[in-house]
């Protein structure tokens, strides 16, 4: 049963992120990103993260997504026209795609042996209670350094559009 | 395993069975008490003080053409009526009604599912259902339906901060996401609510997010997604028919679970608000029995000739449901479902007494509310609940 829906939601995750780049729609992107967070969402639920696939939703496609549907509406942005590939583009792609996703393969199964393997349901840290003791705890300094970061980027896009209204 | 199905299927179609009706007899309500904050009968001609209008009103808008617009997004405009209600009645499925319930030596949860994350969820989906309006406005070819999606995007998104964090301070004090065992830590009396419970009641975290609330699902001070006199009718400007209902469905039903949600969070669910020993358990026996001595009352000295009849006969049915919440029997999950319903029902019956008192805000004026006030006053409550919570602990 497990298998059987990491599939579908995998497959359909992939289906939807190739279909991100393929339309040529602004808005059709957007819902093929939203399928991809919303698919994530389920993937993690899968490996027992309920909290990190909660906030996957609540996130990236409650909040950052509205945000990009939001800014294509208000721009009113029109379906955008297909260029014609260059001839190195044709001859190049598929034969470096796999070279890069053999690479990746084989990195991954370097690094994380057979032993490592991930279980479904063998996961038990994912509740909302470990994610926080983890983050005050162990990852205290990287969690405090990425608000910071948020917020100087905050300030600093406040910044720019101010200069621009200047 | 089998009777684990059996169960939900049958928990499943009494949950929506029972949720599309009051979808229905909502909008009869509404407009029945909006008549009468405006002094006139509302409707009134489709049966007795219009209690069949819901009706009349499905079968007008199932037969209604349903006219499509030429130069729409076809796949969008059609999916988006669908995406508002699915995601609006998706969420009913983790609020709890009440406790245990036992039939036959099968017991169950007055509740489709548990998740350890049921607050989330709800989160969750709720953030998710700004895109059935934020669809079918850019959809619809239509600039006043586009003004109302892009309305609806911006609202949602500033006022689901102020309400997240509203949220965040009663889970500690009730230090779970659980809903089931959020109304369980609030057992005993109304000041153990997390409304009034110390070491700090959550009395701001509850108007914020009443307020937030009425924001997420575009009412009245809040409808600038629909403002008729700028908008036409906003983002349903283009629809007719049944998918113009299902708009109108999906806001009724967030505004059922959103008030639940305020229950479940804030007033203490199915629990009575005093205990049983001090006599909270004919607290409805009592009610029920008032409301059928007056009608009988007015049943007697009927005020036009058709009551004579059905006045009586309401007060009778009134005192029969007076009766049955004397049966031991039924008493341990009809009274929780009473206390359920009736708190629901009160902070619906607020929704719709604000319809009628307040005019709507301004744009900037909406947006100037929760960024400088509402979003600054639920963080500030925020604080200083975590810090008291953690001093008293």
């Amino acid at each position: 049963m497990d298998v059987i829906l990491f599939l579908v939601f995998a497959l359909f995750a992939v289906a939807c992120a190739i279909n991100v780049v393929v339309q040529t729609h602004p808005i059709a992107s957007a819902i093929s990103l939203i399928g991809v967070m919303a698919s994530l969402a389920v993937l993690y639920l899968l490996l027992g993260a309920e909290f990190i696939a909660a906030a996957q939703v609540i996130v990236y496609a409650g909040a950052i997504m509205v945000l990009f549907v939001f800014v294509i509406m208000l721009l009113n942005a029109g379906a955008e026209s297909k260029s014609g590939r260059s001839l190195v583009a044709q001859a190049l792609g598929v034969p470096s795609l796999v070279a890069l996703l053999g690479i990746l393969a084989f990195f991954v199964q370097r690094l994380f042996p057979r032993e490592s393997a991930t279980h479904f349901g063998g996961f038990t840290g994912g509740t909302a209670k470990a994610v926080g003791k983890a983050l005050f705890t162990t990852y205290l300094l990287p969690f405090e350094a990425t608000s910071i970061l948020i917020l100087i980027a905050i300030v600093g896009a406040i910044v720019l559009a101010y200069k621009e209204m200047d | 395993m089998d009777s684990f199905i059996v169960v939900s299927l049958i928990k499943t179609v009494m949950v929506f069975a029972v949720l599309l009706t009051t979808l229905a007899y909502l909008q009869w309500v509404e407009r029945k008490v909006i008549a009468h904050i405006q002094v006139r009968p509302g409707p009134y001609v489709v049966g007795p003080h219009g209690l069949l209008q819901p009706l009349a009103d499905v079968v007008k808008l199932l037969t209604k053409e349903d006219v499509r617009p030429p130069f729409v997004h076809k796949a969008l405009y059609l999916a988006a009526p669908f995406m508002a209600m699915t995601l609006a009645l998706m969420s009913i499925c983790v609020i709890p009604f009440g406790p245990v319930i036992r039939v036959g030596g099968v017991s169950t949860w007055m509740q489709l599912t548990d998740l350890n994350i049921g607050v989330l969820f709800v989160l969750a989906i709720s953030s998710m259902g700004v895109y059935g309006v934020a669809f079918a406005g850019w959809a619809s070819n239509n600039k006043y339906a586009l003004l109302g999606g892009l309305r609806s995007s911006a609202q949602m998104i500033s006022y689901e901060l102020p309400m997240s964090i509203a949220i965040a301070s009663p889970l500690l004090l009730s230090n779970t996401l659980s809903l089931r065992t959020l109304v369980e830590s609030q057992a005993g009396s109304f000041w153990h609510w997390n409304v009034l419970r110390g070491p700090f009641p959550q009395i701001f975290a509850f108007v914020i997010f009443l307020i937030s609330a009425f924001a997420e699902t575009n009412r009245i001070p809040f409808d600038l997604p629909e403002a008729e006199n700028e908008l036409v009718a906003g983002y349903h400007t283009e629809y007719s028919s049944m998918k113009f209902a299902s708009f109108f469905m999906a806001e009724y039903s967030n505004m059922i679970t959103v008030s639940s949600m305020a229950v479940l969070l804030f007033l203490g669910g199915w629990m009575a608000p005093w205990p049983v020993r001090y006599g909270s358990s004919i607290v409805p026996t009592v009610v029920f029995a008032f409301a059928g001595l007056i009608a009988l009352y007015h049943g007697v000295h009927p005020a036009r000739r058709r009551e004579r009849y059905s006045l009586p006969a309401t007060g009778i049915v009134f005192l029969a449901i007076a009766a049955i919440f004397l049966l031991p029997i039924v008493q341990t999950w009809l009274l929780p479902l009473f206390w359920f319903c009736a708190k629901v029902g009160a902070i619906l019956f607020a929704f719709i007494w604000i319809r009628g008192t307040l005019p709507r805000f301004r744009y900037d004026q909406l947006m100037g509310f929760t960024w400088k006030f509402l979003f600054p006053a639920a963080i500030l409550n925020l604080l200083v609940t975590g810090f008291l919570v953690a001093w008293v602990s």
